[in-house]
């Protein structure tokens, strides 16, 4: 084996951060999904009576569907008969403020890297908290209500704004999308929910954080962001997990909806538990659908995403772009390791006149991994002018990993213009010999190229969200490059 | 500066170098020139330090250092830089970001504070007017898109600011017209001191008519058979590289 080669191994096999354990009394029902289950947390969460309706609505639909395979991903399906639903820490009374956070739960954020006294301080970010299956600390609350914007966890918002969930929820994915969705809509517990009124532009970052904590729970978030006319929003996600053998599941639904001339960013860090380097064991299965609508003219969502961690990642944040001239845009960096794989790229449906959208894809895989990007652009019959332009970049790192692209386009109206371009690299030796004939090491070397790789992505994420995501990013391919 | 004595060095077992000697002095211009496959790129590196190059047999010391014992990052940081006949494009990357980055990494390996930005500016700034290179050069991506003058208006800018004891050029004069041949001699010769040397590696004597070399040096078949100063060039591009052969074939 040549140096440069376990150089490579080096790099590619760094230890994952974030894989401790808080051990704090959690109130949790038993394993197995069925009716009652479902009747269980929606009693749990105190839920109305159409809201459980709905739950079933969709657990019914599910029972008839099976697990897709299209996607270029292996793993051994997950048991969900053996996953709990439903996992809260349990906190002894309502908090007042952060000030009465359980310590242990403080020391959990503090070893996240998100210290509370920090997020107090942090004037331009808002952040709900979720841990396992409920939310635990949403802040700034009272000073955006102020501006009629609304945010909290998901079943605040169902308790406090029902008209609001009722009329949104399942508007843009619907429970019968698909195996994962369903499930989701059957089970879910909570996440977060934003609204941004007529003419408001939120003046800080929207951010919530997701922790699986708990042993043999999976999480299922559902976000709903919905923009009315004229609003604009940024909005940020960030995640983690302990260490853990056996995979957890994570089905997570987001639903945006932009009205008129309105505008939502949507960006992700997401660094779940990857699994054992050596081994594979163990990590996070990302099965995810997001989708957005550009339901008003002039509207626009873009989707910014920077993927390091999970076992596996299947998903594909999409936006349907229904209003004339809407624009839809999705910037991803998805970096595979070890044994990680990822089938990930976007969907973006034209239905509108003069609609656009703009794909930016950059793949990453090193260590054995598998990295595929998969992405849909659909032009409908009446998408007079429809344009698209798509890019799909991979980079690979070593020889046993593999980068694949599947663009699929579907035009039904002759005046619709696509482009496309994709490339596939490699950090050769003849790159890294180059810096090093500069005086860079061969990490240094590594984290430029990639750093260079990735730049066009990166420069799309929230100043604040960039820093640490460039850092996430030199972590996760410490000893592979940088 | 550097002595290199009986160097050998092989690739994929087959030996290429076959006893090179050589002592440059700081202040000089050295040319090595020789027809195609004697084993000049191999020599430039092998003294960079390039992994595929096995070296079987010599020594190189460098400023009473051995070289050949030192990491490729760390041959430069000593003051080895090796303008390369083919430079390679890293998208994203810009010439600004490259080059802060490898002057820092110098800095720290001599125990110095990394150079500050406005410090950084300054400089480079100042090696572009001398070098005639535009101020947007900085913003691009390097050597993406590049063409050929602009690649090696690159490498000399990088050879500018990292301020190398020995400069390696390694056929700097492939892919030029004679006008970016001439601004690229110009900025060799402009940086040219009494401190530093340069090894110049060349096909074509045209090139030494704008950087002129103290020595001469013939490389055939991994060996240098001839030395001699700046004439010597001019005879080769006359009578081409045969007669050295038969002369070899009579020693011999």
């Amino acid at each position: 084996m040549s140096d440069f080669q376990s150089t490579i191994d080096d790099v590619t096999q760094s230890e994952y951060k974030w894989g401790f354990v808080s051990d704090f009394d959690e109130d949790t029902v038993p394993k197995g999904l069925s009716e009652d289950i479902i009747r269980l947390i929606s009693k749990k969460k105190e839920e109305p009576e159409w809201l459980l309706e709905w739950r079933l609505e969709a657990f019914k639909h599910f029972q008839t569907m099976v697990e897709p395979e299209w996607a270029n991903v292996h793993y051994e399906k997950p048991n969900l008969q053996e996953i709990k639903y439903y996992s809260a820490p349990m906190s002894k009374k309502t908090l007042e403020s952060l000030d009465e956070l359980d310590p242990e739960m403080k020391s959990m954020y503090d070893r996240l890297g998100i210290s509370i006294e920090e997020q107090k301080r942090l004037a331009n970010v808002a952040i709900d908290f979720v841990v396992d299956s409920v939310s635990v600390q949403t802040t700034f609350k009272e000073e955006l209500s102020k501006l009629g914007v609304i945010f909290s966890s998901f079943s605040e918002a169902v308790k406090d704004h029902p008209e609001l969930v009722k009329k949104y929820l399942g508007s843009v994915v619907p429970p019968r999308d698909n195996y994962y969705a369903a499930l989701n809509s059957a089970v879910f517990t909570d996440g977060s929910f934003c609204f941004i009124p007529k003419g408001v532009r939120c003046p800080m970052e929207l951010s919530t954080y997701f922790r699986i904590n708990a042993a043999g729970t999976g999480q299922f978030e559902r976000t709903l962001i919905v923009a009315e006319d004229d609003a604009y929003v940024s909005y940020l996600e960030g995640c983690t997990a302990p260490q853990r053998d056996e995979n957890q599941l994570h089905a997570a639904v987001v639903e945006i909806v932009a009205m008129k001339n309105a505008e939502v960013k949507y960006s992700t860090v997401q660094n779940w538990y990857p699994g054992n380097p050596e081994t594979g064991k163990g990590g996070v299965f990302n099965f995810v659908t997001k989708r957005g609508i550009c339901k008003g003219d002039n509207s626009k969502i873009s989707w910014t995403q920077v993927e390091t961690g999970s076992a596996v990642t299947w998903k594909y944040p999409s936006v349907i772009l229904l209003g004339d001239n809407s624009l839809g845009e999705f910037y991803s960096v998805a970096v595979t390791t070890n044994f990680q794989q990822a089938d990930t790229g976007t969907k973006m449906i034209h239905i509108g006149k003069n609609t656009k959208s703009r794909i930016v894809s950059k793949g990453i895989s090193a260590g054995k991994s598998q990295n595929s990007y998969r992405g849909l652009v659909q032009v409908k019959r009446n998408a007079k002018n429809a344009y698209n332009f798509s890019q799909c970049d991979s980079l690979l790192i070593g020889d046993r990993c593999g980068a694949h692209t599947f663009p699929y386009i579907e035009s039904n109206n002759p005046s619709a213009q696509i482009e496309h371009e994709a490339t596939t690299s490699k950090i050769g030796e003849e790159m890294l010999f180059y810096c090093q004939q500069r005086g860079m090491d061969l990490e240094t070397a590594t984290a430029l190229i990639i750093n260079g790789f990735v730049k066009e992505v990166m420069e799309k994420l929230p100043m604040e969200f960039a820093v640490e995501a460039k850092k996430l990013l030199s972590i996760t391919l410490e000893g592979s490059v940088g | 500066m550097i002595k290199i004595e009986n160097l050998q060095a092989s690739v994929d077992g087959k030996e290429i170098l076959r006893g090179i000697n050589l002592e440059v002095k700081a202040g000089e211009v050295h040319a090595i020139m020789g027809p195609n496959g004697s084993g000049k790129s191999t020599l430039a590196s092998v003294l960079a330090g390039k992994e595929d190059y096995e070296v079987t047999g010599g020594s190189v010391n460098f400023d009473g250092k051995d070289l050949l014992d030192l990491e490729p990052e760390d041959r430069s940081r000593e003051g080895v830089f090796l303008a390369f006949q083919y430079p390679i494009a890293i998208p994203g990357v810009s010439i600004a970001n490259f080059i802060k980055t490898a002057v820092n990494e110098k800095r720290k390996y001599h125990g110095m504070e990394d150079v500050k930005a406005t410090d950084f500016l300054k400089m480079i700034k100042e090696k572009m007017s001398l070098l005639e290179i535009d101020n947007k050069f900085l913003g691009r991506s390097l050597n993406e898109g590049f063409s050929g003058g602009e690649k090696k208006r690159n490498e000399i800018l990088q050879m500018a600011m990292l301020e190398p004891k020995l400069s390696i050029l390694d056929e700097t004069d492939s892919g030029l017209d004679i006008d970016a041949l001439k601004i690229v001699a110009n900025g060799v010769n402009k940086l040219k001191s009494d401190k530093n040397a340069s090894i110049v590696i060349t096909h074509y004597q045209r090139l030494l008519d704008h950087i002129v070399p103290d020595f001469v040096h013939v490389l055939l078949d991994g060996k240098i058979v001839k030395s001699g100063d700046k004439n010597l060039a001019l005879e080769l591009e006359e009578k081409g590289y045969d007669w050295i052969k038969e002369e070899q074939k009579a020693l011999a």
